[in-house]
């Protein structure tokens, strides 16, 4: 559908927070607790920080969440009952202040769970998601987006975009059906559109590499050395997994009482010596830099080829929260630097 | 500063060492560490109260033990570390260098493990105050305010492990956290699972803590868990009056036992 643009009070933010609750809605916005902010459920608008670049931990969680059952299991003397996960009891959710780069994580997320395989939960919770994202007028030294192609003022992903206007005025922009519903419902909170220039109100986010000299050419350096150079100091953690929005991978444990069980997924992380480890004893990926080099791979080689779209959105998280420094900007460029030698 | 560099060139040019493990200027003023290998890279070396992080942690990183023979530029939760592992039998003697720097700027070569011991002896091995500050009121909380307080902590953690992968002395290949056959713990990262990971890793570091706050400045949830293993280092000192990292063959105080020990229950 066309974009079509309208204008949202700060003012009625309140009231559409409100009625997004009352309408059976789980609102899901930045919340700053114990110094850091993450998403969480408000029901209220105010209870939202205005305060942040981007949250610590993405917002995957609300369709993908970090454990989920997804099947249940009863056992009785001679029989055993398995029971799908409910689908119709996943709750219509909103995120409320995701950040264009959030948004365009949710594209590669669904490119990973409508692969080969469709996984229905996370298409039935993502169906149920309405996402109303707020543009940047702000970033940091570890955002990046502006050079994989991810814009601070970009649509791609939201079912509604806000861009500030000033400081009372949002711009609206009513990207897809999902977002036309909500206008739709709560038409009085929306009025007519200003005439503004959108790219003078979002950040100005430099580009701090030529992706073009990444993309094709890494596989060839399978073997270099790099990998191990730039992971000598990584400490092999599963942060940068698990506050990555594209990142989706999961492990997954039955666990059961004797009488009923579920099955259940949690996240997981390439950069865990388990994660490759083979029951044989083997491990494919048995040091720190083969699980690092699996983690640029996997964003700048197999997503790409597998689905056309990368990896990789620069919201700069995995670097903010790495404890050792590992700033994947800065290994990004450094890379391009080798490639072209 | 310079000291250190003019040190760490010796080592590396007369292949003493093969790499010297230290601190370096990261992104956006932070401090990282840095692997210098070729003795031109010492002007990259920094030491200052900054460099906090404890780089003995690396000791036993398979692809830098492979390296060949190390140097590490300690501070002191490094050096303690040092010892630490030294009564666990995972490092030797011969098998690395220590340097460090004392408060006033005087550059030191550790010559062995009796070296690194004398000195620590004669370093402030407290608690930060900070963290003392909130035991104290942890104890004074009723056990209904303590549980609170870490309910609303716990269940924020994601279970990504890096207080674990950060800490120096959670260095088994094989984490309790990762049997599955049978699964001792939970491993979703619930408050459940939470509480299972958290209390069984603080009851694995008892004694052998040794209050660096690695964890903690890892946790990318800014969950104090720090807290949990510097309680247990209170009341190991209180208890056995041992200090982790105080010298190089101190028994385990989970592991060991006594003919004269009060609890009788291994009789
Ligand atoms: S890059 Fe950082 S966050 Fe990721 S595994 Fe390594 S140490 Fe952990
Ligand atoms: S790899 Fe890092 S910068 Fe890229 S999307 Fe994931 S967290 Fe963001
Ligand atoms: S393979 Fe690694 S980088 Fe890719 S989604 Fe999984 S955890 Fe993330
Ligand atoms: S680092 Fe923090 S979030 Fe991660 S497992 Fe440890 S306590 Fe939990």
């Amino acid at each position: 559908m066309n974009i079509e643009n309208k204008l949202l009070k700060l003012s009625s933010l309140e009231g559409l927070v409100l009625k997004l609750n009352q309408d059976g809605k789980q609102v899901f916005a930045p919340v700053k607790k114990d110094n850091i902010v993450n998403f969480a459920p408000v029901s209220a608008f105010h209870e939202m920080t205005q305060d942040y670049i981007v949250t610590a931990r993405s917002a995957k969680f609300v369709v993908f969440p970090r454990v989920e059952t997804i099947l249940e299991m009863q056992f009785s003397k001679d029989n055993i009952t398995l029971k799908d996960k409910d689908l119709s009891s996943i709750p219509d959710a909103v995120l409320l202040g995701t950040r264009p780069c959030d948004a365009a994580g949710f594209k590669v997320l669904t490119s990973i769970f409508e692969g080969d395989y469709i996984d229905n939960i996370y298409v039935t919770r993502l169906k149920k998601t309405t996402i109303i994202s707020i543009s940047c007028n702000n970033y940091d030294a570890k955002c990046f987006c502006t050079s994989v192609n991810v814009h601070p003022g970009g649509t791609a992903g939201s079912d509604i975009l806000l861009t500030r206007i000033d400081n009372d005025n949002f711009l609206a922009e009513i990207v897809t059906e999902k977002g036309k519903e909500i206008v739709n419902k709560f038409d009085t909170l929306f009025d007519i559109a200003p005439d503004v220039n959108k790219d003078s109100l979002v950040a100005n986010v430099p580009v701090e590499f030529d992706l073009s000299a990444i993309l094709g050419k890494i596989y060839p350096r399978f073997e270099s050395d790099i990998w191990v150079e730039q992971s000598l100091r990584c400490i092999g953690c599963g942060t940068c997994a698990y506050v990555c929005p594209t990142c989706g991978c999961f492990d997954i444990q039955d666990v059961s009482d004797g009488h009923n069980g579920q099955r259940k997924r949690s996240w997981d992380s390439c950069g865990f010596d388990l994660f490759t480890l083979h029951s044989s004893g083997h491990n494919p990926r048995n040091t720190q830099s083969k699980r690092w080099r699996q983690r640029i791979l996997h964003k700048f080689v197999y997503v790409p080829e597998q689905d056309n779209i990368l990896g990789c959105v620069g919201c700069g998280r995995c670097s903010r929260a790495c404890s050792v420094d590992m700033n994947l900007k800065e290994h990004l460029i450094n890379l391009i630097g080798e490639l072209t030698k | 500063m310079d000291s250190i560099r003019k040190r760490a060139r010796e080592l590396l040019e007369k292949n003493t060492v093969k790499v010297v493990i230290g601190y370096g200027v990261g992104s956006d003023n932070t401090v990282r560490a840095i692997f210098v290998r070729r003795p031109e890279g010492v002007e990259e070396l920094i030491f200052d109260e900054t460099c906090v992080q404890n780089l003995a942690v690396y000791l036993l990183k398979n692809e830098i033990k492979q390296i060949g023979k190390l140097c590490i530029i300690a501070n002191i939760s490094a050096l303690r570390t040092i010892l630490q592992l030294a009564s666990e039998h995972q490092i030797h003697e011969e098998e690395l260098l220590c340097l460090s720097v004392t408060p006033n700027g005087e550059l030191l070569e550790f010559t062995g493990f009796k070296d690194i011991e004398n000195y620590i002896s004669s370093c402030n091995r407290d608690l930060p105050d900070k963290e003392s500050e909130m035991i104290k009121k942890l104890e004074k909380m009723s056990v209904d305010e303590r549980w609170q307080f870490w309910m609303n902590h716990l269940s924020r953690c994601i279970k990504c492990y890096a207080c674990r992968s950060a800490c120096p002395m959670c260095y088994c290949t094989r984490c309790q956290v990762e049997y599955n056959q049978p699964q001792w713990i939970t491993v979703e990262a619930t408050l459940m699972g939470n509480f299972e990971w958290q209390i069984t890793r603080t009851m694995h570091l008892a004694g052998r803590c040794v209050n660096c706050g690695e964890c903690a400045r890892a946790c990318p949830e800014d969950i104090p868990i720090n807290l949990l293993n510097y309680k247990t280092v209170l009341t190991v000192k209180e208890k056995y009056n041992i200090s982790a990292g105080t010298n190089a063959n101190i028994d385990s105080v989970m592991s060991s036992f006594e003919s004269d020990d009060k609890e009788n229950f291994i009789r």
